[in-house]
Protein backbone atom coordinates (compact mmCIF):
# COMPACT_ATOMS: atom_id res chain seq x y z
CA UNK A 1 0.00 0.00 0.00
CA UNK A 2 1.04 3.59 -0.55
CA UNK A 3 2.64 5.47 2.33
CA UNK A 4 0.82 8.50 3.75
CA UNK A 5 1.48 12.06 4.88
CA UNK A 6 0.88 11.68 8.61
CA UNK A 7 1.73 15.22 9.66
CA UNK A 8 3.59 18.39 8.72
CA UNK A 9 5.29 21.16 10.68
CA UNK A 10 6.54 24.60 9.69
CA UNK A 11 8.59 26.93 11.86
CA UNK A 12 10.34 30.29 11.53
CA UNK A 13 13.04 31.84 13.69
CA UNK A 14 13.11 35.65 13.55
CA UNK A 15 16.82 36.51 13.53
CA UNK A 16 17.35 40.14 12.46
CA UNK A 17 20.85 40.30 13.96
CA UNK A 18 21.92 37.30 11.88
CA UNK A 19 20.74 39.18 8.79
CA UNK A 20 23.44 41.76 9.50
CA UNK A 21 26.18 39.43 10.65
CA UNK A 22 25.67 36.17 8.75
CA UNK A 23 23.71 36.70 5.52
CA UNK A 24 26.14 36.39 2.61
CA UNK A 25 24.87 39.54 0.87
CA UNK A 26 25.96 41.44 3.96
CA UNK A 27 29.17 39.52 4.66
CA UNK A 28 30.20 40.05 1.03
CA UNK A 29 29.35 43.75 1.25
CA UNK A 30 31.51 44.04 4.35
CA UNK A 31 34.46 42.77 2.29
CA UNK A 32 33.92 44.69 -0.95
CA UNK A 33 32.20 47.87 0.22
CA UNK A 34 32.51 48.16 4.01
CA UNK A 35 31.82 51.90 4.11
CA UNK A 36 28.91 51.82 1.66
CA UNK A 37 25.42 53.11 2.37
CA UNK A 38 23.79 49.70 2.35
CA UNK A 39 25.37 48.42 5.55
CA UNK A 40 24.60 51.73 7.25
CA UNK A 41 20.99 51.75 6.14
CA UNK A 42 20.14 48.07 6.64
CA UNK A 43 19.65 48.15 10.45
CA UNK A 44 16.92 50.79 10.00
CA UNK A 45 15.00 48.37 7.79
CA UNK A 46 14.95 45.39 10.15
CA UNK A 47 11.53 44.45 11.49
CA UNK A 48 10.48 44.05 15.10
CA UNK A 49 9.40 40.58 16.25
CA UNK A 50 5.80 41.86 16.43
CA UNK A 51 5.90 42.99 12.79
CA UNK A 52 7.43 39.68 11.76
CA UNK A 53 4.71 37.70 13.56
CA UNK A 54 1.90 39.86 12.15
CA UNK A 55 3.20 39.59 8.59
CA UNK A 56 0.66 37.84 6.37
CA UNK A 57 2.96 35.35 4.57
CA UNK A 58 4.50 34.27 7.90
CA UNK A 59 1.05 33.61 9.35
CA UNK A 60 0.28 31.45 6.31
CA UNK A 61 3.58 29.58 6.68
CA UNK A 62 2.79 28.48 10.25
CA UNK A 63 -0.81 27.62 9.34
CA UNK A 64 -2.85 30.36 11.01
CA UNK A 65 -3.95 31.66 7.59
CA UNK A 66 -4.33 29.90 4.25
CA UNK A 67 -2.83 30.69 0.83
CA UNK A 68 -6.39 31.35 -0.38
CA UNK A 69 -6.82 34.02 2.30
CA UNK A 70 -3.48 35.54 1.32
CA UNK A 71 -4.62 35.72 -2.30
CA UNK A 72 -7.41 38.07 -1.23
CA UNK A 73 -4.92 40.48 0.40
CA UNK A 74 -3.92 43.44 -1.73
CA UNK A 75 -0.27 43.33 -2.82
CA UNK A 76 2.24 44.26 -1.37
CA UNK A 77 1.78 42.49 1.95
CA UNK A 78 4.43 44.10 4.15
CA UNK A 79 2.31 47.14 4.99
CA UNK A 80 -0.84 45.14 5.84
CA UNK A 81 -0.08 43.27 9.03
CA UNK A 82 -2.59 41.19 10.96
CA UNK A 83 -3.04 42.98 14.27
CA UNK A 84 -2.66 40.72 17.28
CA UNK A 85 -1.56 37.65 15.29
CA UNK A 86 -0.10 34.82 17.37
CA UNK A 87 3.46 33.52 17.22
CA UNK A 88 2.01 30.03 17.62
CA UNK A 89 0.25 28.35 14.71
CA UNK A 90 -1.44 25.15 13.65
CA UNK A 91 1.79 23.79 12.12
CA UNK A 92 4.48 25.43 14.25
CA UNK A 93 5.64 28.78 15.50
CA UNK A 94 7.68 31.92 14.92
CA UNK A 95 10.41 32.02 17.56
CA UNK A 96 12.04 35.32 18.61
CA UNK A 97 15.80 35.76 18.34
CA UNK A 98 16.61 35.59 22.05
CA UNK A 99 14.77 32.29 22.58
CA UNK A 100 16.22 30.91 19.39
CA UNK A 101 19.79 31.73 20.46
CA UNK A 102 19.19 29.77 23.65
CA UNK A 103 17.57 26.87 21.80
CA UNK A 104 20.65 26.78 19.55
CA UNK A 105 22.84 26.53 22.65
CA UNK A 106 21.06 23.28 23.55
CA UNK A 107 21.96 21.93 20.10
CA UNK A 108 25.71 22.31 20.66
CA UNK A 109 27.38 19.06 21.71
CA UNK A 110 31.01 20.09 21.15
CA UNK A 111 31.33 23.10 23.48
CA UNK A 112 31.70 25.63 20.70
CA UNK A 113 28.59 27.69 21.48
CA UNK A 114 28.65 30.20 24.35
CA UNK A 115 26.17 32.74 25.72
CA UNK A 116 26.63 35.23 28.53
CA UNK A 117 25.33 34.35 31.98
CA UNK A 118 23.06 37.39 31.99
CA UNK A 119 21.55 36.48 28.67
CA UNK A 120 20.87 32.90 29.72
CA UNK A 121 19.34 34.01 33.02
CA UNK A 122 17.05 36.48 31.27
CA UNK A 123 16.04 34.18 28.42
CA UNK A 124 15.70 30.79 30.12
CA UNK A 125 12.20 31.51 31.57
CA UNK A 126 10.99 32.65 28.14
CA UNK A 127 12.21 29.57 26.31
CA UNK A 128 10.98 27.26 29.05
CA UNK A 129 7.51 28.84 28.76
CA UNK A 130 7.26 27.64 25.16
CA UNK A 131 5.05 24.53 25.40
CA UNK A 132 6.97 22.68 22.67
CA UNK A 133 10.27 22.74 24.57
CA UNK A 134 10.79 19.35 26.19
CA UNK A 135 12.25 18.70 29.62
CA UNK A 136 15.25 17.09 27.92
CA UNK A 137 15.98 20.30 26.05
CA UNK A 138 15.44 22.42 29.17
CA UNK A 139 17.97 20.17 30.89
CA UNK A 140 20.53 20.91 28.19
CA UNK A 141 20.63 24.67 28.87
CA UNK A 142 24.08 25.77 30.05
CA UNK A 143 24.48 28.67 32.49
CA UNK A 144 26.78 30.67 30.28
CA UNK A 145 30.09 32.49 30.72
CA UNK A 146 31.24 36.06 31.33
CA UNK A 147 30.91 38.66 28.58
CA UNK A 148 34.63 39.41 28.83
CA UNK A 149 35.44 35.81 27.88
CA UNK A 150 33.13 36.02 24.87
CA UNK A 151 34.67 39.34 23.78
CA UNK A 152 38.09 37.72 23.96
CA UNK A 153 36.97 34.73 21.88
CA UNK A 154 35.56 37.04 19.20
CA UNK A 155 38.59 39.33 19.11
CA UNK A 156 41.39 36.80 19.48
CA UNK A 157 40.02 33.42 18.43
CA UNK A 158 38.00 34.32 15.31
CA UNK A 159 34.76 33.31 17.02
CA UNK A 160 31.51 34.29 15.31
CA UNK A 161 29.56 36.74 17.46
CA UNK A 162 25.95 36.21 18.54
CA UNK A 163 23.97 39.41 18.95
CA UNK A 164 20.69 40.62 20.35
CA UNK A 165 19.47 44.15 19.68
CA UNK A 166 22.95 45.11 18.52
CA UNK A 167 24.72 43.84 21.65
CA UNK A 168 27.14 40.93 21.84
CA UNK A 169 25.54 38.15 23.93
CA UNK A 170 27.48 35.11 22.83
CA UNK A 171 29.68 33.46 20.23
CA UNK A 172 30.34 30.33 18.23
CA UNK A 173 33.95 29.14 18.35
CA UNK A 174 35.80 27.40 15.56
CA UNK A 175 35.95 23.65 16.07
CA UNK A 176 39.44 23.32 14.53
CA UNK A 177 42.42 25.65 14.26
CA UNK A 178 43.09 25.12 10.54
CA UNK A 179 40.19 23.22 8.96
CA UNK A 180 37.93 25.75 7.17
CA UNK A 181 35.11 23.19 7.22
CA UNK A 182 34.99 23.55 10.99
CA UNK A 183 35.50 27.32 11.09
CA UNK A 184 33.41 29.47 13.39
CA UNK A 185 31.37 30.65 10.39
CA UNK A 186 30.55 27.10 9.28
CA UNK A 187 29.85 25.91 12.82
CA UNK A 188 27.48 28.86 13.29
CA UNK A 189 25.68 28.08 10.03
CA UNK A 190 25.35 24.39 10.87
CA UNK A 191 24.20 24.86 14.47
CA UNK A 192 21.48 27.30 13.34
CA UNK A 193 20.38 24.82 10.71
CA UNK A 194 20.31 22.11 13.35
CA UNK A 195 18.35 24.22 15.85
CA UNK A 196 15.61 25.07 13.33
CA UNK A 197 15.52 21.43 12.24
CA UNK A 198 15.11 20.31 15.86
CA UNK A 199 12.29 22.80 16.43
CA UNK A 200 10.44 21.56 13.35
CA UNK A 201 10.86 17.92 14.48
CA UNK A 202 9.38 18.76 17.89
CA UNK A 203 6.31 20.18 16.19
CA UNK A 204 6.15 17.28 13.78
CA UNK A 205 5.84 14.78 16.62
CA UNK A 206 3.22 16.96 18.35
CA UNK A 207 1.18 17.42 15.18
CA UNK A 208 1.25 13.69 14.40
CA UNK A 209 0.10 12.74 17.88
CA UNK A 210 2.78 10.06 18.13
CA UNK A 211 5.65 9.42 20.51
CA UNK A 212 9.05 10.74 19.53
CA UNK A 213 10.30 7.16 19.88
CA UNK A 214 7.98 6.01 17.06
CA UNK A 215 10.02 7.77 14.36
CA UNK A 216 12.49 5.24 13.01
CA UNK A 217 14.22 7.15 10.20
CA UNK A 218 15.04 10.81 9.50
CA UNK A 219 16.11 12.30 6.17
CA UNK A 220 17.59 15.80 6.27
CA UNK A 221 17.26 17.67 2.98
CA UNK A 222 18.83 21.05 3.77
CA UNK A 223 21.52 22.72 1.68
CA UNK A 224 24.23 22.95 4.34
CA UNK A 225 27.13 20.54 4.64
CA UNK A 226 28.69 19.25 7.83
CA UNK A 227 31.99 17.45 7.84
CA UNK A 228 35.69 18.09 8.19
CA UNK A 229 38.57 18.56 5.75
CA UNK A 230 38.65 14.86 4.95
CA UNK A 231 34.90 14.54 4.32
CA UNK A 232 33.54 17.97 3.61
CA UNK A 233 29.89 16.93 3.34
CA UNK A 234 30.05 13.76 5.40
CA UNK A 235 26.87 14.49 7.34
CA UNK A 236 24.69 13.74 9.16
CA UNK A 237 22.31 16.52 10.16
CA UNK A 238 19.41 14.06 10.25
CA UNK A 239 20.72 12.03 13.15
CA UNK A 240 22.12 15.10 14.91
CA UNK A 241 18.67 16.74 14.82
CA UNK A 242 16.98 13.50 15.89
CA UNK A 243 19.24 13.21 18.94
CA UNK A 244 18.22 16.60 20.36
CA UNK A 245 14.56 16.15 19.40
CA UNK A 246 14.47 12.89 21.37
CA UNK A 247 13.86 10.54 18.43
CA UNK A 248 15.75 7.79 20.24
CA UNK A 249 14.81 4.97 17.88
CA UNK A 250 15.67 6.79 14.68
CA UNK A 251 18.61 6.39 12.39
CA UNK A 252 18.90 8.61 9.36
CA UNK A 253 20.87 10.22 6.59
CA UNK A 254 21.15 13.43 4.58
CA UNK A 255 19.81 13.83 1.06
CA UNK A 256 21.01 16.73 -1.08
CA UNK A 257 19.75 18.23 -4.31
CA UNK A 258 19.80 22.01 -3.89
CA UNK A 259 16.20 23.29 -3.80
CA UNK A 260 14.93 19.96 -5.18
CA UNK A 261 16.28 18.20 -2.07
CA UNK A 262 12.97 18.08 -0.17
CA UNK A 263 11.12 16.53 -3.10
CA UNK A 264 13.80 13.89 -3.63
CA UNK A 265 13.73 13.21 0.13
CA UNK A 266 9.94 12.85 0.17
CA UNK A 267 10.05 10.33 -2.68
CA UNK A 268 12.79 8.41 -0.86
CA UNK A 269 10.79 8.50 2.38
CA UNK A 270 7.66 7.24 0.63
CA UNK A 271 9.65 4.41 -0.94
CA UNK A 272 11.29 3.45 2.37
CA UNK A 273 7.88 3.19 4.04
CA UNK A 274 6.10 1.47 1.15
CA UNK A 275 8.87 -1.13 0.93
CA UNK A 276 8.44 -1.92 4.62
CA UNK A 277 12.02 -0.95 5.50
CA UNK A 278 10.85 1.74 7.94
CA UNK A 279 7.46 2.67 9.38
CA UNK A 280 7.69 6.38 10.23
CA UNK A 281 10.14 8.48 8.24
CA UNK A 282 10.59 12.16 9.07
CA UNK A 283 11.83 14.45 6.31
CA UNK A 284 13.37 17.58 7.81
CA UNK A 285 14.83 20.75 6.34
CA UNK A 286 16.50 23.30 8.59
CA UNK A 287 17.08 26.99 7.95
CA UNK A 288 19.87 28.74 6.10
CA UNK A 289 21.70 31.72 7.65
CA UNK A 290 23.56 32.46 4.40
CA UNK A 291 20.34 33.46 2.62
CA UNK A 292 19.22 35.97 5.26
CA UNK A 293 18.84 39.38 3.63
CA UNK A 294 19.71 37.91 0.23
CA UNK A 295 17.65 40.60 -1.56
CA UNK A 296 18.24 43.17 1.16
CA UNK A 297 19.87 45.73 -1.13
CA UNK A 298 16.72 45.99 -3.22
CA UNK A 299 14.50 46.13 -0.15
CA UNK A 300 16.55 48.92 1.39
CA UNK A 301 16.75 50.79 -1.91
CA UNK A 302 12.94 50.68 -2.17
CA UNK A 303 12.60 51.82 1.43
CA UNK A 304 10.76 48.72 2.55
CA UNK A 305 11.48 46.29 5.40
CA UNK A 306 14.29 43.78 4.86
CA UNK A 307 11.84 40.89 4.66
CA UNK A 308 14.35 38.05 4.62
CA UNK A 309 14.80 38.13 8.39
CA UNK A 310 13.69 34.59 9.25
CA UNK A 311 15.26 31.17 9.19
CA UNK A 312 12.63 28.78 7.84
CA UNK A 313 12.32 25.08 8.53
CA UNK A 314 9.86 22.26 8.02
CA UNK A 315 9.36 18.58 8.75
CA UNK A 316 7.01 16.05 7.16
CA UNK A 317 6.16 12.63 8.59
CA UNK A 318 5.69 9.85 6.03
CA UNK A 319 4.07 6.77 7.59
CA UNK A 320 2.47 3.43 6.86
CA UNK A 321 -1.00 3.64 5.37
CA UNK A 322 -3.52 4.32 8.14
CA UNK A 323 -6.53 4.15 5.82
CA UNK A 324 -7.25 7.86 6.28
CA UNK A 325 -4.31 10.17 5.63
CA UNK A 326 -3.49 11.34 2.10
CA UNK A 327 -1.19 9.05 0.15
CA UNK A 328 1.96 9.63 -1.86
CA UNK A 329 1.41 7.98 -5.24
CA UNK A 330 4.78 6.65 -6.38
CA UNK A 331 3.27 5.56 -9.71
CA UNK A 332 3.04 9.17 -10.88
CA UNK A 333 6.54 10.60 -10.52
CA UNK A 334 7.92 13.44 -12.60
CA UNK A 335 11.64 13.28 -13.28
CA UNK A 336 14.04 15.64 -14.99
CA UNK A 337 16.67 13.28 -16.34
CA UNK A 338 20.19 13.89 -17.65
CA UNK A 339 18.81 13.77 -21.18
CA UNK A 340 15.82 16.04 -20.59
CA UNK A 341 17.62 19.29 -21.44
CA UNK A 342 17.12 22.72 -19.96
CA UNK A 343 14.56 24.35 -22.23
CA UNK A 344 11.64 25.47 -20.05
CA UNK A 345 9.13 23.39 -21.99
CA UNK A 346 11.31 20.30 -21.51
CA UNK A 347 11.65 20.98 -17.79
CA UNK A 348 7.93 21.47 -17.16
CA UNK A 349 7.13 18.65 -19.58
CA UNK A 350 9.27 16.20 -17.63
CA UNK A 351 7.98 17.31 -14.22
CA UNK A 352 4.28 17.86 -14.96
CA UNK A 353 3.00 16.70 -18.35
CA UNK A 354 4.93 13.42 -18.76
CA UNK A 355 3.95 11.82 -15.42
CA UNK A 356 0.31 12.83 -15.89
CA UNK A 357 0.22 11.43 -19.43
CA UNK A 358 1.78 8.15 -18.26
CA UNK A 359 -1.04 7.87 -15.70
CA UNK A 360 -3.72 8.70 -18.27
CA UNK A 361 -4.42 12.09 -16.66
CA UNK A 362 -4.25 15.72 -17.77
CA UNK A 363 -3.33 18.90 -15.88
CA UNK A 364 -7.01 19.39 -15.11
CA UNK A 365 -7.09 16.22 -12.98
CA UNK A 366 -4.81 17.79 -10.36
CA UNK A 367 -6.54 20.31 -8.07
CA UNK A 368 -3.48 22.27 -6.94
CA UNK A 369 0.15 22.52 -8.00
CA UNK A 370 2.86 23.50 -5.54
CA UNK A 371 6.08 24.42 -7.38
CA UNK A 372 8.46 27.08 -6.02
CA UNK A 373 6.40 28.90 -3.39
CA UNK A 374 8.59 31.98 -2.81
CA UNK A 375 6.81 34.96 -1.32
CA UNK A 376 6.48 37.56 -4.14
CA UNK A 377 6.65 40.36 -1.57
CA UNK A 378 10.34 39.46 -1.30
CA UNK A 379 11.17 38.62 -4.91
CA UNK A 380 9.23 41.19 -6.96
CA UNK A 381 10.97 44.29 -5.54
CA UNK A 382 14.27 42.51 -6.21
CA UNK A 383 13.46 42.02 -9.89
CA UNK A 384 13.08 38.25 -9.64
CA UNK A 385 9.35 38.47 -10.37
CA UNK A 386 6.58 36.32 -8.94
CA UNK A 387 8.22 32.90 -9.02
CA UNK A 388 5.11 30.74 -8.39
CA UNK A 389 3.22 32.66 -11.09
CA UNK A 390 6.09 32.17 -13.54
CA UNK A 391 5.89 28.43 -12.92
CA UNK A 392 2.09 28.37 -13.34
CA UNK A 393 2.33 30.31 -16.61
CA UNK A 394 4.77 27.72 -17.90
CA UNK A 395 2.52 24.83 -16.85
CA UNK A 396 -0.52 26.52 -18.40
CA UNK A 397 1.33 27.33 -21.63
CA UNK A 398 2.48 23.73 -21.98
CA UNK A 399 -1.08 22.58 -21.32
CA UNK A 400 -2.30 24.78 -24.18
CA UNK A 401 0.26 23.15 -26.46
CA UNK A 402 -0.96 19.74 -25.31
CA UNK A 403 -4.55 20.73 -26.06
CA UNK A 404 -5.57 20.27 -22.40
CA UNK A 405 -6.76 23.86 -21.98
CA UNK A 406 -7.68 26.75 -24.27
CA UNK A 407 -5.26 29.66 -24.49
CA UNK A 408 -7.96 32.11 -23.44
CA UNK A 409 -8.59 30.06 -20.29
CA UNK A 410 -5.00 30.28 -19.03
CA UNK A 411 -5.58 33.04 -16.43
CA UNK A 412 -8.64 31.25 -15.04
CA UNK A 413 -6.79 27.92 -14.98
CA UNK A 414 -3.87 29.50 -13.09
CA UNK A 415 -6.26 31.02 -10.56
CA UNK A 416 -8.00 27.69 -9.99
CA UNK A 417 -4.96 25.41 -9.89
CA UNK A 418 -2.31 27.84 -8.65
CA UNK A 419 -1.33 29.25 -5.27
CA UNK A 420 -0.02 32.54 -3.97
CA UNK A 421 3.57 32.27 -2.75
CA UNK A 422 4.12 32.66 0.98
CA UNK A 423 7.41 30.97 1.84
CA UNK A 424 10.66 32.63 2.92
CA UNK A 425 13.46 32.63 0.30
CA UNK A 426 15.44 29.96 2.10
CA UNK A 427 16.39 27.87 -0.95
CA UNK A 428 15.03 24.38 -0.33
CA UNK A 429 12.35 25.62 2.11
CA UNK A 430 9.99 27.18 -0.49
CA UNK A 431 10.43 24.33 -2.98
CA UNK A 432 7.03 22.61 -3.20
CA UNK A 433 7.09 21.51 0.41
CA UNK A 434 5.36 24.52 2.12
CA UNK A 435 1.96 23.46 0.78
CA UNK A 436 2.09 19.85 2.01
CA UNK A 437 0.38 20.74 5.31
CA UNK A 438 -2.44 22.54 3.52
CA UNK A 439 -2.63 19.75 0.91
CA UNK A 440 -3.03 17.17 3.68
CA UNK A 441 -5.78 19.18 5.37
CA UNK A 442 -7.52 19.99 2.07
CA UNK A 443 -7.56 16.35 0.96
CA UNK A 444 -8.89 15.21 4.35
CA UNK A 445 -11.65 17.85 4.08
CA UNK A 446 -12.51 16.63 0.57
CA UNK A 447 -11.51 19.97 -0.96
CA UNK A 448 -8.81 18.39 -3.14
CA UNK A 449 -8.37 14.93 -4.65
CA UNK A 450 -4.89 15.34 -6.04
CA UNK A 451 -2.09 17.82 -5.34
CA UNK A 452 1.19 17.84 -7.25
CA UNK A 453 4.39 18.82 -5.41
CA UNK A 454 7.19 19.97 -7.70
CA UNK A 455 10.81 20.47 -6.62
CA UNK A 456 13.39 22.14 -8.84
CA UNK A 457 17.10 22.37 -8.16
CA UNK A 458 19.90 24.57 -9.54
CA UNK A 459 22.65 21.99 -9.75
CA UNK A 460 24.80 24.33 -11.82
CA UNK A 461 25.48 26.45 -8.71
CA UNK A 462 27.86 23.71 -7.52
CA UNK A 463 29.90 24.07 -10.73
CA UNK A 464 30.01 20.32 -11.20
CA UNK A 465 27.45 20.20 -14.00
CA UNK A 466 25.41 22.60 -16.06
CA UNK A 467 22.40 20.37 -15.58
CA UNK A 468 19.16 21.49 -14.06
CA UNK A 469 17.23 19.11 -11.81
CA UNK A 470 13.72 18.43 -10.65
CA UNK A 471 11.30 15.77 -9.47
CA UNK A 472 7.59 15.77 -8.69
CA UNK A 473 5.03 13.53 -7.04
CA UNK A 474 1.31 13.45 -6.36
CA UNK A 475 -0.44 13.45 -3.01
CA UNK A 476 -3.91 11.97 -3.33
CA UNK A 477 -6.99 10.93 -1.37
CA UNK A 478 -6.45 7.70 0.58
CA UNK A 479 -7.35 4.77 -1.66
CA UNK A 480 -6.68 1.86 0.69
CA UNK A 481 -10.43 1.24 1.20
CA UNK A 482 -10.89 0.91 -2.58
CA UNK A 483 -7.83 -1.30 -2.80
CA UNK A 484 -9.16 -3.68 -0.14
CA UNK A 485 -12.55 -3.81 -1.92
CA UNK A 486 -10.89 -4.72 -5.18
CA UNK A 487 -8.44 -7.19 -3.71
CA UNK A 488 -8.99 -10.77 -2.62
CA UNK A 489 -8.85 -11.47 1.10
CA UNK A 490 -6.64 -14.12 2.74
CA UNK A 491 -9.69 -16.31 3.49
CA UNK A 492 -10.86 -16.03 -0.08
CA UNK A 493 -7.41 -17.13 -1.28
CA UNK A 494 -7.57 -20.15 1.05
CA UNK A 495 -11.00 -21.07 -0.28
CA UNK A 496 -9.81 -20.72 -3.88
CA UNK A 497 -6.78 -22.98 -3.20
CA UNK A 498 -8.96 -25.54 -1.36
CA UNK A 499 -11.45 -25.60 -4.24
CA UNK A 500 -8.64 -26.05 -6.77
CA UNK A 501 -7.07 -28.89 -4.76
CA UNK A 502 -10.47 -30.56 -4.41
CA UNK A 503 -11.04 -30.26 -8.13
CA UNK A 504 -7.56 -31.67 -8.83
CA UNK A 505 -8.13 -34.58 -6.40
CA UNK A 506 -11.45 -35.34 -8.02
CA UNK A 507 -9.85 -35.29 -11.44
CA UNK A 508 -7.18 -37.77 -10.24
CA UNK A 509 -9.83 -40.04 -8.76
CA UNK A 510 -11.80 -39.79 -11.96
CA UNK A 511 -8.69 -40.77 -14.00
CA UNK A 512 -7.96 -43.83 -11.80
CA UNK A 513 -11.58 -44.93 -11.95
CA UNK A 514 -11.50 -44.62 -15.69
CA UNK B 1 18.50 35.31 -40.19
CA UNK B 2 21.90 35.99 -38.64
CA UNK B 3 20.95 39.13 -36.73
CA UNK B 4 23.74 38.53 -34.19
CA UNK B 5 26.47 37.75 -36.76
CA UNK B 6 29.84 39.04 -35.61
CA UNK B 7 28.54 39.71 -32.10
CA UNK B 8 30.01 38.26 -28.95
CA UNK B 9 27.30 37.45 -26.40
CA UNK B 10 27.32 37.03 -22.63
CA UNK B 11 24.35 34.93 -21.53
CA UNK B 12 22.90 34.98 -18.03
CA UNK B 13 19.85 32.74 -17.72
CA UNK B 14 17.32 32.49 -14.92
CA UNK B 15 16.49 29.23 -13.16
CA UNK B 16 12.78 30.08 -13.03
CA UNK B 17 12.74 31.84 -16.38
CA UNK B 18 14.77 30.98 -19.48
CA UNK B 19 17.97 29.12 -18.59
CA UNK B 20 21.39 29.88 -20.07
CA UNK B 21 21.70 26.90 -22.46
CA UNK B 22 18.33 27.73 -24.04
CA UNK B 23 19.35 31.36 -24.63
CA UNK B 24 22.73 30.21 -25.94
CA UNK B 25 21.03 27.94 -28.48
CA UNK B 26 18.97 30.88 -29.72
CA UNK B 27 22.02 33.16 -29.90
CA UNK B 28 23.98 30.62 -31.92
CA UNK B 29 21.06 30.13 -34.30
CA UNK B 30 21.07 33.90 -34.81
CA UNK B 31 24.79 33.82 -35.71
CA UNK B 32 26.14 35.15 -32.39
CA UNK B 33 29.19 33.83 -30.57
CA UNK B 34 28.51 32.91 -26.95
CA UNK B 35 31.58 33.85 -24.93
CA UNK B 36 30.05 33.14 -21.53
CA UNK B 37 26.88 31.34 -20.55
CA UNK B 38 25.56 30.70 -17.10
CA UNK B 39 22.26 30.09 -15.37
CA UNK B 40 21.75 31.75 -12.02
CA UNK B 41 19.25 31.23 -9.24
CA UNK B 42 17.86 34.55 -8.03
CA UNK B 43 15.87 33.13 -5.15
Amino acid sequence: MNSVIKSASYVLAHVPQMVIHNGTTQTTERVVNPDGDYLKELPKHLRSFKDCVEYWPNQVYIGNKTPEELEAVEFPYYDKNIDGASRYGKYGEIMPEDEFLLLAQTCDVFEVYYLTRDFVAATRPKLEADPIITDDIKGRIQEGIELSEIEKLVKEEAAEGLYLDGKLVGCVKRAHDIDVNLSAEVMHENIMNKATGVLSLLYLVRNAGINAADVDYVIDCSEEACGDMNQRGGGNFAKADAEIAGLVNATGSDARGFCAGPTHAMIEAAALVKSGAFRNVAVVGGGCTAKLGMNGKNHVEKDMPALEDCLGAFAILVSENDGVSPEINLDILGRHTVGTGSAPQNVIGSLVADPLERAGLTVNDVDKYSPEMQNPDITKPAGAGDVPQANYKMIAALSVKKGWIEKKDMPEWIKKHGLTGFAPTQGHVPSGVPFIGFARDGILEGKYKRVMIIGKGSLFLGRMTNLFDGVSYIIQTNTSAEESQNSVSRDEVKKLIAASLKEFANSLLGTEEA
Amino acid sequence: MAILKGKKVIVIGDRDGVPGPAISACVETAGGEVVFSSTECFV
